[in-house]
């Protein structure tokens, strides 16, 4: 293998790496963002709570504070790079076809940060609205 | 040939050959609560692009999770969310090398299942109170 025309020891090779090349990145990514979740849902589940059955006003009124909007934001930031992280690991576990795993693995970005996007625009929208 | 004589045997021991335990069921329901969740997502999207849209608008999806059917979605939605939160916790204390003993694994895993339900109850309790 590469292994004997490298001077590198095997150790070097292996070193911060992995089957993706990424070493432990993942996992890191997948538990700050579990550990930023717990309080990030517990105010995101607050503040569906204290909106059900709200009119329209009273949410804009509730997001036009900096801190809520800026803790929304930060909530769905978490929770759905974490989603990404975790759907990673499925779609890798149980499609092993590369044509499909690859497909899906693209899919699976796209929709996270297309969630984020629509749910970031639109707490902005209200956020700025005169 | 080897090969024809080679007995009827799994190429590797899969989840079919285990004996169902409580552990192993909740590792399939910590991964099955957080797929739920993924695409469970869509409705926390949908109510606030709904805000941000139009008041006709918004007055409709809130009427729907306002009906019962919708607000079984979210009965099950925040189950869910609570049940994978738990299990992370649980998580948590493994990854920092602790609760491997088989009394406290069997301990943790009971606490997820009651705790869930527990904390479920009581986040709609509190939900009927603040808009009955």
């Amino acid at each position: 293998m590469t292994a004997d025309r490298n001077m590198k020891t095997p150790l070097k090779l292996v070193r911060g790496s992995g089957a993706s090349k990424t070493g432990t990145d993942h996992f890191w990514q997948q538990r700050a963002t579990a550990v930023a979740n717990l309080p990030l849902m517990l105010f995101m589940v607050g503040f569906v709570v204290a909106h059900l059955g709200a009119s329209r006003a009273e949410v804009v009124a509730s997001v036009k504070h900096p801190i809520v909007a800026i803790l929304l934001i930060m909530g769905l930031a978490s929770a759905f790079w974490h989603m990404r992280l975790g759907l990673q690991v499925v779609i890798e576990d149980y499609l092993h076809s590369h044509l499909r795993k690859f497909a899906a693995l693209a899919l699976n970005i796209a929709f996270a940060t297309a969630m984020f996007a629509v749910a970031a625009y639109s707490i902005l929208k209200m956020g700025f609205a005169s | 040939m080897a090969q024809s004589s080679r007995p009827e045997r799994p190429l590797s021991p899969h989840l079919q050959i285990y004996k169902p335990m409580l552990s192993m069921m909740m590792s399939i329901m910590h991964r099955i609560t957080g797929v739920a969740l993924y695409f469970g997502s869509i409705l926390i999207v949908w109510w606030l692009a709904a805000a941000a849209h139009s008041d006709g608008y918004f007055d409709l999806v809130q009427a729907f999770f306002g009906h019962w059917f919708g607000r079984l979605i979210l009965f099950g939605f925040s189950w869910a969310l609570i049940h994978h939160a738990l299990g992370g916790i649980r998580h948590f204390v493994w990854d920092l090398g602790r609760g491997f003993k088989l009394p406290v694994v069997e301990w943790m895993v009971r606490a997820n299942l009651i705790g869930s339900a527990v904390l479920t109850v009581l986040l709609w309790v509190i939900a009927y109170g603040v808009k009955p």
